[in-house]
């Protein structure tokens, strides 16, 4: 075992799709490699699959047949959870509530036959990792939701598992407390280097925390790429909406303009086509007065952020759309207004459904 | 009228009725059990006459074995039920379940069917071994009908607690490398801890109390409410039957007691 490298195993799943029972297809069969000491976040709505693919690796769900996971290029598709020495944080976290926070963190320890007293040793060592001293111990039903949430992440990771699989450990949060245990969680993977796969519905997480973002839909993987291939460069309509906020226009396109109610907008090449389907961010589109645009529309309702301002502006193509303005432009609620795009903010989409 | 006395009256008639009902002929017992020819000493005779000393642990020790046992019987029956989903499911907890609307008369008459001189056991073991088995009318008869009364009740507890374990727990303990009997060891049984607890309780105060089986089977058996019977109906010794149905009250509390003080970190903890 190679752990004490911290940086763990490395991943391969291989056709594994799954099938309950009910004849519920849950993953149609996928693919999918992860590199040693890579995080790894499988991010969709609820349904699609994500979890399966978790639970796939973690030892919890059969593949169907056909499909194999292998750990270092060992196949352990038929090794069980509690000999493939993963980590797992759920999102219930699951934490024993007849055990103290340091029986908890030591519990695998003591399973795996450790002496008490370097059980201790790793104990305090992760005590103080996770920034929980003075909680070891307290009850888990005397800790607070982030605080357990430390203490599952303490437990899992004292194991020195090839891979820690986190379910979820941020949904079950408060905005603020997510938002901050984010970051601290990032840091703390980078620090630890070890192979993670991440389970989310939330893409801020898989922004912040993905070397690469798995985009999965209804059982199939979307696209794989890092958070920035993601985000520029989406390649379906819905991983560019499941991704931040986007524009979606349908419209035809006339010698490398689209044409729209609001105006022609240039796309940088020149083609003509029927229909086709385009990506504009919100932040991409500047502001300016009504005669030195080709696009324009009235604003429709202006959201004030703090560092932005969110304008909904209608007339520009066929539904609303939508505009990011730094917090200083001054602007009102009908009132007609230019539009600037560069052409390069304009992204087109293959046009299926 | 305030708030506050609008309580009270609504209290009232439930105050009425715990005197009336409950206190008073509770003093009257108490005071019933120290009116014998030894006085408040009568109550000691409880512990040092022999034959009530003897019946009393006879009596403890089979509630405590009947609690046991049917722990055990049901925890397993109850945890697999819950779990697994399979044709006849229902039928089968339908029938696990029937025995609760029965009598203690109707167990004991099952027992000896069962196990009497004209049963089931007694002709089986007269074909195979040549010789009647009977052991309906003992305390093994009434230990049997003992934890056909109980199962059923302590059966469905379980299943309920076993209904609202989380999971994951399991999943957490094997990921961490638990064994399936560690995971039962450590984490589901714990967990079930308050649910033992409580449903224990129960088994055991029905098997300290029951009456209707031991008056069915009889004749050999030795336990509490059978000699408050006999000491009041046949002896016509009120202060020694008053006396014994406080001790026996008495006893059977300060065990649930005790048993719950002993769990009460894990009944907390599970909470």
């Amino acid at each position: 075992m190679n752990a004490s490298a911290g940086h763990g195993a490395s991943v391969r799943i291989e056709a594994c799709g799954k099938t309950f029972i009910d004849g519920t297809r849950a993953l149609e069969p996928a693919t999918l490699d992860i590199a040693r000491g890579e995080t790894l976040v499988l991010l969709g709505p609820s349904g699609c699959g994500k979890t399966t693919m978790l639970r796939i690796i973690a030892g919890l769900e059969l593949p169907d047949a056909g499909g194999k996971v292998l750990f270092d290029g060992n196949d352990m598709t038929s090794v069980p959870i509690e000999r493939r020495n993963v980590g797992m944080v759920f999102q219930s976290y699951a934490l024993f509530p007849n055990m103290s926070v340091s029986d908890n963190i030591g519990y695998g320890l003591k399973i795996r036959g450790v002496p008490a007293k370097e059980r201790a040793a790793r104990v305090a060592e992760l005590v103080a990792l996770t920034n929980i001293a003075g909680l070891e111990n307290r009850r888990i039903d005397q800790l607070s939701g982030g605080q357990r949430q430390r203490v599952a992440l303490a437990r899992a990771v004292a194991i020195r598992p090839g891979i820690l699989l986190l379910d979820e450990p941020l949904t079950a949060l408060d905005a603020a407390l997510r938002d901050r245990l984010r970051g601290e969680l990032n840091r703390l993977l980078r620090a630890l280097g070890i192979t993670t796969i991440y389970v989310t519905h939330d893409q801020a997480e898989a922004m912040e925390l993905g070397d690469r973002v798995v985009v999965m839909q209804k059982g199939t993987i979307a696209q794989i790429g890092t958070p920035r291939e993601i985000y520029f460069t989406p390649q379906s309509r819905f991983v560019a909406e499941f991704i931040g906020a986007a524009n979606i226009i349908e419209s035809p396109i006339e010698n490398g303009y689209l044409v729209l109610p609001g105006g022609r907008q240039a796309i940088g090449i020149d083609a003509n086509f029927p229909t086709v389907v385009a990506m504009i961010r919100p932040e991409t589109i500047r502001v300016v007065e009504t005669g030195s645009a080709p696009l324009s529309g009235v604003i429709d309702s202006i959201s004030f952020i703090g560092d932005r301002q969110r304008l909904v502006i209608s007339g520009v193509s066929n539904r609303l759309f939508t505009v990011d303005a730094p917090n200083t432009v001054q602007a009102k609620a009908g009132e007609r207004v230019g539009l600037l795009i560069s052409p390069e903010a304009v992204r087109l989409l293959p046009s299926e459904s | 009228m305030s708030h506050r006395s609008f309580v009270w009256l609504c209290l009232l008639p439930l105050a009425v009725v715990t005197a009336a009902f409950f206190l008073l002929p509770m003093a009257r017992l108490v005071v019933t059990g120290a009116e014998g020819p030894q006085g408040a000493a009568g109550y000691l005779a409880i512990l040092t006459e022999p034959r009530y000393r003897a019946t009393l642990i006879n009596t403890v020790a089979l509630a405590a074995a009947t609690t046991i046992v049917t722990l055990i019987v049901a925890t397993i029956a109850g945890m697999f039920l819950q779990r697994h989903r399979f044709p006849g499911r229902a039928v089968l907890i339908a029938m696990l379940t029937f025995p609760l609307a029965f009598p203690g008369v109707v167990i004991g008459f099952l027992i000896i069917l069962l196990a009497g001189r004209q049963g089931l056991i007694g002709d089986l073991s007269n074909r195979v071994l040549g010789e009647k088995l009977v052991f309906a009318y003992s305390i093994y008869g009434l230990f049997l009908g003992y934890l056909y009364f109980s199962i059923p009740r302590v059966i469905l507890t379980i299943m309920a607690a076993v209904q609202k374990l989380d999971v994951g727990l399991e999943e957490a303990a094997r990921s961490l490398g638990a064994s399936p009997w560690a995971v039962q060891r450590d984490v589901v049984l714990p967990a079930l801890a308050p649910a033992f607890v409580a449903s224990g309780a129960i088994a055991f105060a029905t098997a300290m109390g029951a009456f209707g089986t031991a008056f069915t089977l009889a004749t050999n058996i030795d336990v509490l409410p059978m000699l408050i019977y006999t000491e009041f109906t046949l002896a016509a010794n009120f202060s020694t039957s008053a006396a014994l149905s406080v001790g026996l009250g008495i006893i059977t509390w300060f065990i649930l007691a005790l048993a719950r003080s002993f769990s009460g970190s894990a009944v907390a903890a599970a909470g």
